[in-house]
């Protein structure tokens, strides 16, 4: 209980706001008077029972009591001196530092708040420019491309003999090389205005792109209800994202031709929400009515669709529920157990680690597909339904999005450091 | 007597424009455009040298240099790295693997001839 002090002014400021005597306060919450003014001002603990007796007295949440948006704020500021041990920040005295310079604690606070902001756009970044193939393959084609057209001007303007057929060919090549050389620099202007439209750390890769169109338009595309209706993809700026938006219209087509609204409204009354009784009970295949389910029009479900790497295929978050944008997603949720085990259902209650603590059950599905046939590669595919339930208490696993955003201490699964800290954890 | 060069590279009009250049020097260019088949081809037909694109479809440029090195018959043959800007991880790799020389792309016709000479001890 570090904050004792603070959640103490915060009894006396309320009590004076509602214009109480401290000898009436303490009555109702039945502690003495004395007691009151020790704990009002900071000379005691106030916990448990006490405290929620006095936060009824004061009409006001235990809770808020307890933290108050100095709560948040020390977290942060403990957060930068781990961040730099050397500066040998007075921990010990941050609730007085809070308290006596209010501005330049939020000012601290908000500086390494954007810190790990920016943390989170260096990463994105970086991911960008070492792992992504669109931007180093525009690259090459532009880089080849330059290096032809170097060469064969330079040889049409040097070689004063050159022979006509020579002449020709070399024109022809120039031609051919300077097509090349449009279309591979307007790839990568799209690619590039693409990014910069958007708030960093905002759409950096085709894929996100995607994601943000779909959010914008709600995860839902009505064109699709009517047959050979067309959607119009020209919101995308890059012609990687058009593509993917391509094949994704083409598969909500099809799911919703294999399912349409009011079947899937009738399978919904009849069975709920379970993706396995629908997809198998009406024949389209738990994959279908899992997309079905989250894509159809006001749905509240979350929805993850993972390939056989792990690496996330497609997003729509819930609030509390925020894939991560890049790297991998944390090892813990269910939807990698259906991947290693397709055909087989994963129900699991879970937790997103960190303030908000959102519950979710969620529903993970995984399936092999042979496109090829015999012979062919073997293509997986696994998706994770989440339907955000109240906190009832009882056994839940604990997950994250990606353990550099998670603050669960202990995690047997983690792969790499967080860069924020959990409420009392201190990262050392 | 004339000069052999090998060019293996997959980029049709890079590779038409360096083999006008090198003919005009009074060389003979073979053009590989795969680099599955450079080695063998390279062992067959035993070029003066041979001009090399890191990237290319079939097999690297870093293994075949590889190959090459490793092999006492071709261990001293001057092999010419094509290499684009930007391609700095691949580079060392090949000036370790023993690369003679790199040529990054674009590069400019003047140096480009004036490397190939140098590297056949052309005056």
């Amino acid at each position: 209980m570090p904050l004792s002090a603070l959640t103490g002014s915060r009894v006396r400021e309320r009590r004076l706001a509602l214009g109480l005597r401290q000898a009436d306060v303490a009555r109702a919450a039945g502690i003495s008077a004395a007691y009151l003014n020790l704990i009002e001002h900071g000379r005691r603990r106030v916990t448990g029972d006490v405290l929620v007796r006095l936060a009824t007295v004061l009409g006001i949440e235990s809770a808020e009591l307890e933290q108050g948006s100095e709560g948040a704020l020390a977290e942060v500021l403990r957060t930068a001196a781990a961040a730099e041990p050397e500066a040998a920040a007075e921990l010990e005295r941050i609730e007085e530092f809070i308290g006596r310079y209010p501005g330049w604690a939020r000012l601290s606070g908000g500086l390494q708040r954007r810190i790990g902001q920016l943390e989170q756009a260096v990463a994105a970044l970086n991911d960008r420019i070492a792992h992504d193939p669109h931007l180093s393959l525009s690259l090459h084609e532009v880089l080849s491309a330059v290096s032809s057209v170097r060469s064969t001007a330079a040889i049409l303007a040097e070689t004063e003999d050159i022979e006509p057929e020579w002449r020709a060919r070399f024109h022809a090549n120039l031609h051919h090389d300077s097509e090349r050389l449009a279309t591979g620099a307007e790839a990568l202007v799209a690619y590039l205005d693409g990014s910069d439209r958007t708030e960093m750390p905002g759409a950096v890769s085709p894929q996100e792109e995607l994601d943000d169109w779909l959010a914008a338009r709600g995860w839902y595309l009505p064109e699709l209800e009517a047959p050979g209706g067309e959607v119009d993809l020209s919101a995308l700026a890059s012609a990687a994202a058009r593509d993917l938006a391509t094949v994704w219209v083409a598969r909500m087509r099809a799911d919703m031709a294999a399912l349409p609204l009011p079947r899937l409204e009738a399978a919904l009354a009849e069975w709920g929400p379970d993706p396995v009784l629908i997809g198998t009970r009406t024949g389209v295949g738990v994959l279908v009515a899992m997309r079905r389910l989250a894509l159809r029009p006001g749905s509240d479900l979350g929805l993850v669709i993972a390939d056989a790497a792990g690496a996330l295929v497609f997003r729509k978050p819930v609030p509390g529920f925020v894939p991560p944008r890049f790297g991998a997603a944390c090892a813990l949720w269910p939807l990698f157990e259906a991947l290693a085990r397709p055909m087989m259902p994963v129900l699991a209650e879970i937790e997103m680690a960190g303030r908000r603590r959102a519950r979710f059950a969620a529903r993970a599905w995984g399936e092999a597909s042979w496109p090829e046939g015999f012979g062919g590669v073997e293509v997986r595919q696994a998706a994770m339904l989440l339907s955000p339930v109240p906190d009832a208490g009882g056994s839940v696993r604990r997950v994250g999005a990606t353990c550099r955003i998670c603050p669960e201490p202990g995690c047997p699964a983690r792969r790499e450091a967080p860069i924020v800290s959990e409420v009392t954890g201190l990262r050392g | 007597m004339t000069h052999h060069a090998m060019l293996i590279e997959d980029e049709p009009n890079i590779a038409e424009a360096i083999r006008f250049l090198l003919n005009r020097e009074g060389w003979q260019v073979t053009t590989l455009g795969d680099g599955g088949v450079a080695e063998a081809e390279v062992r067959a037909r035993r070029p003066d040298l041979v001009i090399l694109d890191l990237m290319l479809p079939g097999r690297s440029g870093l293994e075949i240099l590889q190959s090459l090195r490793a092999d006492p018959a071709t261990a001293e043959l001057p092999v010419m790295m094509l290499t684009a800007k930007g391609q700095g991880r691949d580079r060392e790799a090949a000036e370790r693997a023993g690369a003679s020389l790199f040529m990054a792309k674009p590069f400019s016709n003047t140096e480009f001839v004036a490397a190939a000479r140098s590297l056949l001890g052309v005056a």
